[in-house]
Order: structure tokens, then C-alpha cells, then sequence
């Protein structure tokens, strides 16, 4: 999955760039035949890639500086009167600092913000915990009228902002900063709340989320090539709502089930699956891979998946462990 | 509406917020007279709004910080023909839309509040929205006194005066209590004015009691050119209830069937001094 994969679309999601630098390539694009398009930040223009966005719609962009409370109530207010906003803060400030606005002035109020959570989960690696949103699944899942999605490559970026931009709920929207491959050349749907088969395979399914998709494949093509075990992997790039039907009709193999989550093993994406599959009478043999409830290990965005085996040799190995 | 009309509304509000919140057994008594007569000036003087046109984006906007005052808004909203009066029978019973807190599932109402210091913030972003529409609705927004200490509001007021929003106008009920006491011994937030001219606020105090003193207020909103106005509305929580003016456990006290008839009657009296 290394090799870059032309995939033009639009002009815009060419593979291999940051689902940051798409994000933002997206919005503008929209921001060219749509005035409602307006973004909010958070003294965060320059690390959500959107210097030139405000260059080139300067009307279409409101800047709040470092307080982001207010950027979510701004955002919420604005969003009232019909305005497609857009707030953008690192995902670890928005979903935590913010929770109260996310819950009562987005969500409870139904202002229809699209809450853009950027440099997600530990993608400012050795930056420390204080950057790190590893409890936005998790809390934003109990949140009533909440869209939440995590693309895994520039596809499904582009794809997720387009919707939002026309979804007339609020939607919470979170990636990272790391250059992504494309997943798939032939998948070409996306819609919220439908998970995509990435590869399809009979012995085990790995359901992943956002950039642990990627380390996903790269365990299945192991798992293939070094053990003749053929693995389904799924991007669930909404955690909620959930796909239940494809999580049904992978369970119903009897095929152990694996998921990967940038994100605390608590609360997202694992126990998500785990919660519906136990009620509903599916007793595959599961394994959550995620970041464990621990003082998190001090490295850049790689060096955290490696430690936790949220890579292609620790996703291979529980799967050897699962399968046996 | 004149300002004797308005005078004679204030006391029929009165007597419909002290009706509904004695038959629920609920609701916030104090605070709720405390703000009545700005919402009556508002809604009944000042504010563009009317129920048959409440989806027009040129609107005024009414946008309640201090949720909790429910009431106050309620009875207001009713009797200008956003929902029939009836439906507060049924104010904080299993299945109402009516809680006791400002809701959208009512009609009427802009924003879902409660949770204190929300509601500077979304008049922010509505303000912003009517400058880069160049609509000319106003945003106005009520706030108490005891919600100032959340960072929030102090986030708003700046975003506020940055964005030159004198479109937007925030009144503050300044009763001077709040649950556990008086706000300078809970957290002063004095000299509230100077605090928010020093955020770029233009800013005057009324006797928020005084229909003429509010009406010429709202009249002559904005202050200045380019700036936010505030009016610091100097009210009396319980106002209008001897035996509750000033009276911390009025906060969310519910009057028994004797102080209600007492209430009522003295709200009688005052109906007769009226001009």
C-alpha cells in the first residue's frame, strides 16, 4: 500500500496527501459556488491548512483566537441562520474543552455545525496527552444527534466533507496529518453510517477507523502472504451510527473479528461493535486494538501505533493469536 | 404597545408566571420577575418578531442566556400568539415540551439554553451572520448576573467587540442574587461596566423596572457605531412580591396556596394604582 495511487477526483483527492490538506482543498473547492460555506477557527487556520482559504474568501471565514468555547457557540449561532459552518480546532481542544457547547448549542439546539476535529487522536505524537483526543469517540458517542466520522484516506475525506457540507445535522469530522494511501481503487461509495469493504477475505474481519485503516491492510496482505490466512477489512469511517448491518453479515462467518481505533479502548469504535454484537446473539472471538487506559508512551504518531500494535506486525500478531 | 399598555402587561405577566409556576409545584420565581419587564419592553415595544413570521431571516432575534427564567419568557411568548396559553398547563409535567428551561421544541424560542454562559456566544454567531448577510436584525440576549464568572461570556464579549457588532445587544439582570448568595460575596464581577467598556462595550444602566427607562434604552441601541451595547438593568429579584423581593430562597421558591392568594392580591392592588 506504500506506491503512490493517482486517483483524481474532481481535482481534488489525489492519494497519498495529509487528509488535512484535502480537507482543506475540499472546502474550498465548495467555498467557490457556495457563500454559506463559512469557516470558524481557533487561531487555528495556519495547522488546518486554511491560510489560503481566508486568502481567497476572506467573507467565508471568521477567526475566534484561542478560546474555543466560543468557537463552538459562535459556530452554533451562526450555523442557526442557514450558514454552512465549518469549525476547525485540533481534535483534542474542540471535543474536550468545548464538550458543554458541542452538547447543548450543536447537538441538543440542532445548529447543524460540522465540528472538524484536526491532527486527531496522537497525531501530535510526542507533543504529550494535552494534545491528544483519545475520548472524543467515546464522549461525543453519548451525545444524542451527532454524526461521527473518521476517513481513512483521501477518498473518504473528501467525501465526508462534501456531505457534511449538505447534512443538515451536526456531524463531528476528525483525521490526522499524516500522508494517507488510498485504500481502494474499485470501492468508490461513501455514505455516513455505511461501513466499506476495503478487502475482502474468509478467515477473519478487521474493522478499522481513520488512519488505522491503513496498518489494517498491511496486516491482512502479511497475514495473506506469510500464513495463508485471508482477512476482510472494513473502513468503519462512522462510529456513529454504527453500520449494524454490515457488522451483522460480517459476524454471521463465525470469522473472528478485530477492530483498530486511534483512540482509547474505551468508549469508541471496539466496544461500539462489541456492545451490538454480544446483544445480538454473535459470539465471534474479538480483540480491541486501540491506545490502552495508561499513561501514553511518549513518541510521534508511528512510534505510538508501534508501541500499542497498531501496525501491520502488531495487527498480524493478535490476529495469529485470535485465529489459533 | 405605549408605555402604560406596557405597564398593565407587566402586572398581568406577573400573575401568569406566579399561576403556572404555583401549578407546576416549579420554576425560577425570582429571577423571572427580575427580568419580566425587559422582556415585556422587548417583545412588546422593541423586537421585530411575531409568531406568523418567525421563520423570516430579517428577525430580531431573542436569545435567553440565563435559561433558567423560563417562565418569564413563556407567558411572554404566549401572549403574543406563538403557542395557546393553555399548553402551560402543562409546564414541567411528564411528556411536555415545556421544561423548565428555553427549549426550540416550543414555538418562539431561538436557541436551547440552561447551561449558564451560552448565550452571549450564539448571539455572537447570529450577529456575525446578519453583518455578512447585511440583514438588519438585531440579536438580543438576556443575562444574569450570577452566570458572568463563566469564562465563556468573557470569551463572547471579546469576540464581540472584535467584530465591531453593533448589531447585537446584551442585557444584564443585575438582581444581585444568586442561588447560595449575594454575587459580590459569591463572585464579584464588579465594576461590571468598566469591565466590559475596558472589552470595547458601549454601556448604560436603566432601572430595569422602569418601562420608560428600558424603552428609551432599546430605542437608542446601538450606543455607538461599532460597538456592542449593553444595558445593565438594575431589577430586584422577586420584584413585584413584597414578601419575595430580595428573598435568596425565592430563587426557585414555589409559593403554597396562601402566598399565592397574597401574591395575586397584591398584584390586584398595584393593577388599581396604575394609571
Amino acid at each position: 500500500m506504500e506506491e503512490i495511487v493517482d486517483a483524481t477526483i474532481e481535482n481534488i483527492a489525489v492519494t497519498n496527501r495529509a487528509n488535512l490538506e484535502v480537507f482543506s482543498a475540499t472546502l474550498q473547492h465548495l467555498a467557490e459556488t457556495d457563500r454559506d460555506i463559512i469557516v470558524v477557527t481557533s487561531d487555528s487556520r495556519g495547522s488546518g491548512k486554511l491560510v489560503p482559504f481566508g486568502q481567497k474568501f476572506p467573507e467565508q471565514i471568521v477567526e475566534i483566537g484561542i478560546a474555543e468555547q466560543n468557537l463552538v457557540g459562535v459556530s452554533a449561532g451562526l450555523a442557526s441562520t442557514g450558514k454552512k459552518v465549518f469549525a476547525v480546532s485540533p481534535a483534542c481542544f474542540l471535543t474536550a474543552r468545548a464538550l458543554e457547547q458541542i452538547k447543548n448549542d450543536v447537538a441538543y439546539s440542532n445548529n447543524p455545525v460540522k465540528l472538524i476535529g484536526i491532527s486527531a487522536g496522537v497525531s501530535y505524537g510526542a507533543l504529550g496527552s494535552t494534545h491528544h483526543s483519545l475520548h472524543d469517540f467515546a464522549v461525543l458517542r453519548t451525545i444524542n444527534n451527532m454524526i461521527i466520522v473518521a476517513p481513512a484516506d483521501n477518498f473518504e475525506t473528501e467525501q465526508a466533507i462534501r456531505l457534511a457540507a449538505e447534512t443538515n445535522v451536526p456531524v463531528y469530522i476528525r483525521f490526522g496529518k499524516k500522508q494517507m494511501p488510498l485504500l481502494s481503487e474499485s470501492e468508490k461509495s461513501f455514505e455516513f453510517g455505511k461501513g466499506r469493504i476495503v478487502r475482502e477475505g474468509s478467515d477473519l474481519t478487521i474493522i478499522a477507523t481513520g488512519e488505522t485503516v491503513a496498518p489494517g491492510l498491511k496486516a491482512a496482505e502479511q497475514l495473506e502472504n506469510d500464513h495463508n490466512i485471508s482477512a476482510t477489512v472494513v473502513s468503519m469511517h462512522t462510529i456513529k451510527p454504527l453500520d449494524y448491518k454490515l457488522l451483522a453479515s460480517v459476524a454471521t462467518s463465525g470469522n473472528p473479528i478485530i477492530t483498530i481505533e486511534e483512540h482509547s479502548v474505551y468508549g469508541g469504535l471496539g466496544e461500539a461493535c462489541a456492545s451490538f454484537l454480544i446483544q445480538n446473539g454473535y459470539h465471534n472471538r474479538f480483540k480491541i486494538i486501540g491506545i490502552p487506559d495508561e499513561y501514553t508512551v511518549t513518541g510521534s504518531q508511528q512510534e505510538i501505533f508501534n508501541h500499542y500494535g497498531i501496525s501491520g506486525d502488531g495487527i498480524a500478531a493478535a490476529a495469529l493469536g485470535l485465529c489459533r | 404597545m405605549s408605555e402604560k399598555e406596557l405597564a398593565h402587561k407587566s402586572v398581568e405577566y406577573r400573575k401568569k408566571i406566579l399561576k403556572y409556576i404555583y401549578q407546576a409545584k416549579a420554576g425560577h420565581t425570582g429571577g423571572s420577575l427580575s427580568c419580566i419587564d425587559i422582556l415585556n419592553v422587548l417583545y412588546n415595544y422593541t423586537m421585530n418578531v411575531d409568531a406568523l413570521h418567525f421563520d423570516s431571516p430579517d428577525r430580531d432575534r431573542y436569545i435567553q442566556s440565563k435559561g433558567h427564567t423560563v417562565e418569564a419568557l413563556y407567558v411572554v411568548l404566549a401572549s403574543r400568539g406563538f403557542f395557546p396559553e393553555s399548553d402551560l398547563e402543562t409546564l414541567c409535567k411528564y411528556q411536555s415540551h415545556y421544561i423548565g428551561h428555553p427549549t426550540r421544541k416550543v414555538h418562539g424560542i431561538e436557541q436551547n439554553t440552561g447551561a449558564l454562559g451560552h448565550g452571549l456566544s450564539l448571539s455572537v454567531g447570529t450577529a456575525i451572520a446578519g453583518k455578512m448577510d447585511k440583514r438588519d436584525y438585531r440579536v438580543f440576549t438576556v443575562l444574569g448576573d450570577g452566570e458572568l464568572p463563566e469564562g465563556s461570556n468573557w470569551e463572547a464579549a471579546l469576540s464581540a467587540a472584535h467584530y465591531k457588532l453593533d448589531n447585537l445587544c446584551a442585557i444584564l439582570d443585575k438582581n444581585g442574587l444568586q442561588i447560595s448568595g449575594p454575587t459580590h460575596d459569591v463572585c464579584n464581577t464588579d465594576p461590571v461596566d468598566q469591565k466590559f467598556e475596558a472589552f470595547g462595550w458601549s454601556v448604560r444602566h436603566v432601572d430595569g423596572h422602569n418601562i420608560a427607562e428600558l424603552m428609551e434604552a432599546f430605542d437608542a441601541v446601538p450606543f455607538e457605531k461599532g460597538k456592542p451595547s449593553l444595558i445593565i438593568a438594575h431589577t430586584v429579584k422577586g420584584k413585584g412580591i413584597s414578601y419575595m423581593e430580595n428573598q435568596l430562597k425565592w430563587h426557585h421558591g414555589v409559593p403554597d396556596s396562601k402566598q399565592y392568594a397574597d401574591a395575586i392580591q397584591e398584584l390586584d392592588l398595584l393593577e388599581e394604582t396604575l394609571p
